[in-house]
């Protein structure tokens, strides 16, 4: 049986069947995911317990009640963010770089309890600050469908560990796009759920009114299962909502005859749009339509301004949330060599300064300028007034389609080196992904091209829906799943 | 945007930055802040900022002791600890 080649929904049947066992699975991955880490620089640390806990669940296979553990074996590739008790937790920072949580995340709780085994942590920009992963204190990932090119960001590692096979599902955090970015970047379906779905606690925060957390997957059905088990209202995170989770994977129809599909007229005028990034989300529109379909156009005219409201908010929220890493209780802490006769804000100073790179550093200092007296004004609150103007946007276009498809990004992936000199082309990048979370709405990125320039890059969709509305977004990235040029296209790497 | 608005903000952070990087911050937020300036356009006039996307009310659960962490596994990633105490510089 070639175990690679099975996605997480037919690897769990072969469980099911009895026809493979978790240690065949495991040490498949364990194995592809060591032989090319020297290559693509995925994973900053592994779980040295995998394996054997793979073994003890052979044991178990006569056993497993699928009701309470839908993911049972299912090797699982996790963000640095993320907390997980009893493996090092770096956020790709120097200053976590020693940092090793008692605890897990109530995601990685959840996914463990579902029956997931953690592979390993995964490489991502510092503190998820990033578009292409080159922020990591432990150097870039590589993108596996062409090594030249960046695999995107900020949950790079995640997108970079998925399109080579090393793992069967990975976890991301998506702040402006850190999910669907990568995964269009790389080939892969990538969904950032609805802000409140998905409990923040235990993961590393950026800026909290955006972070939401996903799956990013090789199929529409796998991110569907991952996130029946990663949804859902916990009493350690106020902002986790208690809509009801449903069984999005088994409710999946392509059926989308009467659907009405939004364009945004705005995204389509963006300067930089390259012609094979137009070229495939024309396609998704004609299949759409050639299905039955309605497309509706839609005009979003705050577009213009959404990469500044983003900015000017995450790096404002992240000024605040970074404030915590003093080189006190945990985090990096300056060699000083005796500490009577330091000055205590010399000493937090000291010990930031050395334990952030430069891009965390940039942020830190636009956020507190924002945030400081006679600035405020003029651009956190201006910008998080404007949001709300934005947010009415986004609801008066949801009041005449059911969901919204667009370019995830201006282009495919980009050159190693050629964006991170220059900030703000790197932000400018953001603008079809930055609105979903300052709106709070699910987003997701589906697969569906390649560009004819002779990189052989993937080019992925963006589907958007109304607040909590995942199933309508998971329907029509199932559609467009099946008619996708990019089916049982992989990397060779 | 002058280092020595860079400088004030470096200090309200209790960030330390080297000459070199002061130069580069210096220039990256002016770059990037020019860039920003045109959500001053948008007519605001009467609209309350947005802190959350979706409404978040107060939950509140029974005053029940619950499970915290034990002091080794508080002080498990401390940099420098004496006894069940952080370490750190005089404050007064």
């Amino acid at each position: 049986m070639d175990i690679l080649s099975l996605s997480m929904a037919e690897t769990l049947e072969q469980y099911k069947q009895k026809n493979v066992k978790p240690s065949e699975v495991a040490q498949c991955y364990w194995d592809r995911a060591q032989k090319l880490n020297p290559k693509l620089n995925a994973w900053i640390t592994f779980n040295e317990d995998f394996l054997a806990q793979a073994l003890k669940a052979d044991e178990k296979i006569n056993d497993v009640d699928w009701s309470k553990s839908p993911l049972w074996s299912v090797p699982l590739g996790v963000k640095d963010m993320f907390c997980t008790k009893g493996i090092k937790t770096t956020a790709a920072s120097k200053m976590l770089s020693n940092f090793t949580p008692p605890y897990d995340a109530t995601v990685v709780e959840r996914l463990k309890s579902a029956g997931a085994l953690v592979l390993g942590k995964l490489n991502q920009d510092e503190f998820a600050m990033g578009s292409s992963n080159e922020t990591s204190f432990y150097g870039p990932a590589y993108n596996p469908w062409n090594l030249e090119y960046v695999p995107g960001g900020s949950s790079g590692g995640s997108a970079a560990a998925m399109a080579s096979k090393s793992c069967l599902v990975t976890l991301g955090t998506d702040t402006g796009g850190s999910i669907r970015q990568p995964s269009h970047f790389c080939g892969l379906v990538g969904v950032k759920p609805t802000y409140g779905r998905v409990s923040r606690y235990g993961i590393v925060a950026f800026a909290s009114s955006l972070d939401q957390a996903g799956p990013m997957a090789s199929t529409v059905t796998d991110a569907a299962l991952i996130l029946e088990s990663m949804c859902g209202q916990d009493a350690k995170d106020q902002t986790s909502s208690d809509q009801k989770v449903a069984p999005w994977s088994k409710k999946l129809s392509a059926q989308v005859k009467g659907k009405k599909i939004g364009i945004i007229k705005e995204y389509w005028e963006t300067s930089g749009l390259s012609e094979d990034v137009k070229q495939v989300t024309q396609n998704a529109y004609d299949y759409l339509k050639a299905e039955g379909a309605e497309l509706v156009d839609l005009s979003i005219p705050l577009t213009e301004h959404a990469v500044a409201i983003y900015y000017l908010v995450a790096s404002s929220e992240a000024s605040s949330n970074l404030s915590r890493y003093d080189g006190v209780r945990y985090g990096h802490r300056a060699n000083f060599e005796n500490l009577s006769g330091i000055n205590l804000d010399l000493f937090y100073s000291k010990n930031r300064g050395e334990g952030f790179g430069s891009e965390v550093k940039t942020r830190i200092m636009l956020g507190t300028y924002c945030l400081s007296a006679g600035y405020y004004d003029a651009y956190y609150k201006k910008a998080s007034q404007v949001r709300r103007l934005l947010q009415e946007q986004f609801l008066n276009a949801f009041s005449k389609c059911d969901a919204i498809v667009s370019p995830v990004s201006t282009t495919p992936a980009f050159k190693l080196g050629h964006r991170i000199m220059n900030p703000l082309q790197m932000y400018l990048n953001d603008i079809f992904t930055v609105s979903a979370n300052l709106v709070g709405i699910p987003a997701m990125t589906v697969p569906y091209g390649l560009s004819t320039d002779g990189s052989g890059l993937p080019i992925g969709v963006q589907i958007m829906s109304k607040h909590f509305d995942e199933q309508t977004m998971l329907d029509i990235g199932f559609a467009l799943e099946s008619a996708s040029t990019m089916k049982g296209k992989f990397a060779h790497v | 945007m002058d280092q020595k608005t860079i400088q004030k903000v470096a200090t309200l952070a209790r960030l330390e930055l080297g000459g070199v990087e002061i130069d580069a911050v210096t220039q990256k937020l002016s770059s990037v802040l020019a860039h920003f300036e045109s959500i001053a356009k948008v007519n605001t006039e009467g609209v309350l900022p947005m802190v959350t996307p979706i409404e978040v009310l107060a939950r509140y659960r029974d005053d029940q002791i619950l499970n915290s962490l034990t002091p080794e596994q508080g002080l498990a990633n401390a940099p420098s600890k004496q006894g069940f105490l952080f370490k750190v510089p005089p404050v007064i």
